[in-house]
């Protein structure tokens, strides 16, 4: 038999939440990003499971869009912490608190 | 009966292994448990009757974008151990609590059924039947085709902006280049500069940043 | 007919130039500018008598119009100039002792720094003055009204270097102000009844039978409350003993022969409308009398020669107002005219022996006088004697026929109060005149008599006080009597003999026992007064009346400003402080949300999405 698309949301849901927890817990600001890939990736999972379900191709031409474009913005994220990296000597996300009252 | 075998073997290590990563405290390790994730999910995508998704999810994401994060974390030396210590309080617990919130509340939307109503997978299959890269074409290049293209600008725009926030600046630890290419392509009267150059250290930009 | 304005005109033109260019008059030509104009006015207003001597005796009466000077939807007043009787016999009195008293500010104010400011606030008064009198409606009566107020508060406070002469003008001012006030509301009522302020239209509907008795009674009293701010009556008198920091001329003008009289001016022209309520007349004639009592009491107790005046002016004014309220207008305005004869004579005897000796006002530095200033001492006499009421002088015709109204109305209760009144006036004055002239001399330096310029003033008026008599010699047929309007007496009345000689034999009792206690060099008065000091005290405060009031009024408004003030910095000010503090503190609390880290930023952007979701979920549910 077919595997249920609720077990595939679930698995989705679950490394989605994995995901957001290590965006709040790590320091690392390439862990973090890291964390987010992970939770773009459980939606992509999710959208493709939905696809199946619909039984037509527009979740997965958004999974591929949705992975296109995470490309370009894990590139740009990157360079931006790289600069970041250079400015300041550390990627600890909790260093970069100018903002605090 | 196979497939359910290979779903509860997948859906396993997937979720071991992104725990893992975020149990990880050497961001390399991290980033190979992350590696494994994707792998599984290229799994799923095959199981759900994606093949194209499947190649381009290990070509792209694990292939691509996990080397490119491997290649920073080298470059800016930033794999030693993380500390363990917490310094925001309650940080942990609130991310666990308002994790499991957000599992529970997922896992019983799915209960309920939302969104999901009777399947057609029968159609899916029938679409696919020319190969899924050839229907996920005929789709992508008629009724996609705008943002097919406005993705590729972004790409280009993705690229010019990385080199551009990849500058250095006078201030930053390290020497800036430019300045020792310009006096080799020209003048020989010469200031005098050599790579030796201006006021900065004469090493290069690859070297590692203390 | 045009000349009725050139009347009020005169001295405003004399005003107007010297306000503008007093600096460039030389020595005394101000002065003789100004007495020019109000001789001038004099002169015309003579010329206004005789015309209207000429007219019937039921049609006297000359309006002029000059312009409309309010027109609001049905609301108008107009700038028109009555001329009758009342009005006219008021104008000459002004002009006509006015000239005199400038005649001899003339000489009194000579070496003053601000000699042209002085002649020309004292032709403004005389014009606001005029204006008083000669309107013919409520409003253009209240303005001259406020006009003589405000150049009573300049010419009060002229000496403004003095402290105590700038609080006596602030005080006269205000004190008068509630007066103002009371007056103002009664003419307002005035319209709400009649819809027009014009004396004439007024006057003909206050004898009808819509107007009721208790509407009168108001407007009654509330005139009469401004007429005693402006008259100096009890309750509002404080402000007339105080005034006497003025230059001598100015308080025998504006506070013995004018202002002062302005009220009695009021209630006699508006009898038609008090007329119709007993109570309101009995009231003025209790006011008057006991307020005639009460300050012939305090000039008993004066030392300050000028109070002592200015007491007798309360005390004499107070007896216009009891013949007013008796019902005898004629009698009111006969001691009205004598008693600006006498009363500024008084004064301007009292300026020459000040003048004499060198700004002394205290009259136990006085004494013995009438050998070194005998043209001074013989006018001053003459004004006492009169007022005494010692026949044949003017004062004798006036003011005991104004007492003796009261007997023959047959109002003995009140004829017995007047004649207290009487009696303590001429202990009073004479006490003064025994103070200041007899006796042995307790003054310093060499006394002179004043100059020509100023004795002839003194003279004429001297004369007049000596035969002005001759208006009223009855009350019934005299000149006065029958030009104003003569009072019905009942046939029963007591004769008028046995009361004038009631009255005269009490002013004689009342010289003699001053001739024994201050003349006569048998009782040492000068111990007498310390002993009986307890006695003097109270009646040199004038009963304290107005210790009572800067008690009450300025303590207590102190207290109560001090308690506001206190209010205001604790509740008020703690209230904004308490504002600006939270505002604060939650601030201060609220800025800890930004603590800088993502990490917590993003912990908050799940517990919204996990809000969020909830919410979604519960609905779809």
């Amino acid at each position: 038999m077919r595997t249920p698309t609720e077990w595939y949301l679930v698995v989705s849901a679950l490394l989605f939440t994995i995901g957001t927890v290590g965006v709040l817990v790590r320091r690392n600001a390439l862990v973090i990003f890291m964390s987010i890939e992970l939770q773009l990736n459980a939606v992509n999972l999710s959208l493709v499971a939905f696809s199946r379900q619909w039984g037509n191709l527009v979740g997965q031409v958004l999974a591929f869009f949705s992975m296109t474009v995470a490309a370009a913005e894990v590139v740009v994220g990157l360079a931006i912490i790289v600069a970041l990296y250079r400015k300041r000597g550390s990627a600890n996300v909790d260093d970069a608190s100018l903002l605090r009252w | 009966m196979g497939f359910l075998i290979l779903f509860w073997a997948t859906a396993s290590i997937a979720v071991a292994s992104a725990i893992a990563m975020l149990f990880m405290r050497n961001a390399v390790h991290a980033a190979l448990m992350l590696i494994v994730n994707f792998f599984c999910i290229a799994v799923f995508f095959l199981m759900l009757g994606s093949q194209f998704l499947f190649v381009v999810q290990i070509i792209v994401y694990a292939g691509a974008i996990m080397v490119l994060f491997l290649f920073v974390i080298m470059l800016l030396g930033v794999d030693r151990q993380e500390d363990l210590h917490e310094r925001i309080p309650g940080q942990r617990w609130i991310a666990v609590l308002l994790g499991a919130g957000l599992v529970a509340e997922i896992v019983v939307a799915v209960r309920l059924g939302l969104g999901l109503s009777t399947g057609h997978a029968a159609r899916l299959a029938a679409l696919n039947r020319g190969g899924n890269v050839r229907a996920l074409a005929a789709v992508l290049f008629n009724r996609y085709f705008f943002p097919f293209e406005v993705t590729s600008v972004l790409l280009i725009v993705a690229a010019v902006g990385v080199v551009l926030l990849g500058r250095r600046y006078a201030g930053d630890g390290t020497a800036a280049r430019p300045a020792a290419i310009a006096t080799r392509a020209g003048d020989g009267s010469g200031d005098g500069d050599g790579p030796a150059g201006t006021g900065g250290d004469p090493g290069g930009d690859l070297e590692r940043v203390p | 007919m045009s000349l009725i304005p050139l009347v009020v005109l005169f001295p405003l033109v004399a005003a107007a130039v010297l306000l503008l260019t007093g600096r460039w008059w030389r020595g005394r030509s101000a002065g003789w500018l100004a007495t020019a104009a109000i001789a001038a006015s004099f002169g015309l207003a003579v010329a206004l008598l005789l015309k209207l001597d000429a007219m019937p005796a039921a049609h006297r009466e000359l309006v002029r119009h000059v312009y409309e000077w309010i027109t609001v939807g049905t609301f108008t007043v107009g700038v028109t100039f009555q001329v009758d009787p009342l009005s006219i016999v008021m104008a000459l009195t002004v002009t006509g002792i006015g000239s005199l008293i400038f005649l001899y500010s003339i000489g009194y104010m000579d070496g003053d720094g601000r000699y042209a400011r002085y002649f020309a606030y004292l032709s403004l008064f005389v014009f606001f003055m005029l204006t008083l009198v000669l309107a013919d409606n409520f409003l253009l009566l209240y303005v001259g009204w406020e006009g003589v107020g405000l150049c009573s508060y300049l010419l009060i406070g002229f000496w403004f270097e003095r402290p105590a002469a700038a609080n006596a003008a602030k005080k006269a001012f205000i004190v008068t102000r509630i007066g103002d006030a009371a007056f103002l509301i009664g003419i307002v009522l005035v319209w709400t009844h009649f819809h027009t302020l014009e004396f004439s239209a007024v006057f003909a509907g206050a004898g009808s039978s819509a107007f009721t008795t208790g509407s009168a009674t108001v407007i009654a009293l509330l005139f009469l409350a401004g007429a005693a701010g402006k008259s100096a009556q009890l309750p509002l008198h404080t402000w007339l003993p105080d005034a006497m920091e003025g230059p001598t001329p100015v308080s025998a003008l504006i506070h013995a022969a004018t202002m002062v009289t302005a009220g009695v001016y009021l209630i006699v022209r508006s009898l038609p409308i008090i007329e119709r309520s007993p109570d309101a007349m009995t009231v003025i004639a209790v006011l008057g009398v006991v307020t005639s009592i009460y300050a012939g009491l305090s000039a008993i107790g004066q030392d300050d020669i000028k109070r002592v005046l200015a007491y007798s002016t309360i005390s004499q004014v107070g007896l216009m107002l009891f013949a007013a309220g008796l019902g005898d207008p004629s009698a009111a305005i006969f001691l009205l005219v004598a008693h600006a004869f006498f009363k500024a004579l008084l004064f301007l005897s009292a300026g020459s022996v000040i003048h004499g000796l060198h700004d002394e006002q205290d009259m136990m530095r006085m004494g013995g006088l009438r050998r070194a200033m005998p043209f001074t001492a013989a006018v001053w006499i003459v004004g006492a004697l009169a007022i005494a009421g010692i026949p044949p002088l003017s004062g004798f015709f006036a003011k005991d026929e104004a007492v003796a109204a009261a007997g023959l109305l047959g109002r003995y209760g009140l004829w017995v109060c007047g004649l207290i009144a009487s009696f303590l006036t001429a202990i009073y004055i004479g006490r003064a005149t025994f103070m200041v002239f007899f006796g042995a001399p307790r003054y310093e330096g060499e006394p002179h008599e004043p100059a020509p310029v100023m004795r002839v003033p003194m003279g004429v008026l001297a004369i007049g006080t000596l035969f002005a008599g001759i208006l009223g010699i009855s009350p019934t047929t005299g000149i006065l009597p029958t030009f104003l309007g003569a009072p019905e007496f009942p046939a029963n009345a007591p004769s008028e003999f046995v009361l004038d000689t009631v009255a005269v034999v009490l002013g004689l009792a009342g010289l003699a026992l001053a001739w024994f206690a201050y003349g006569s060099g048998r009782i040492d008065w000068v111990a007498l007064r310390v002993r009986f000091a307890w006695v003097k005290r109270p009646l040199q405060r004038g009963l304290y009346v107005d210790d009572a009031y800067a008690l009450v009024l300025g303590d207590g408004g102190k207290l109560a400003a001090a308690a506001l003030a206190a209010f205001d910095r604790s509740w008020v000010d703690g209230i904004v402080g308490l504002v600006a503090s939270a505002t604060g503190s939650l601030a201060s609390a609220g800025r800890r949300i930004q603590t800088g880290l993502v990490r917590t930023y993003a912990a908050a952007f799940l517990l919204g999405a996990v809000c969020v979701l909830w919410f979604l979920a519960a609905r779809a549910t």
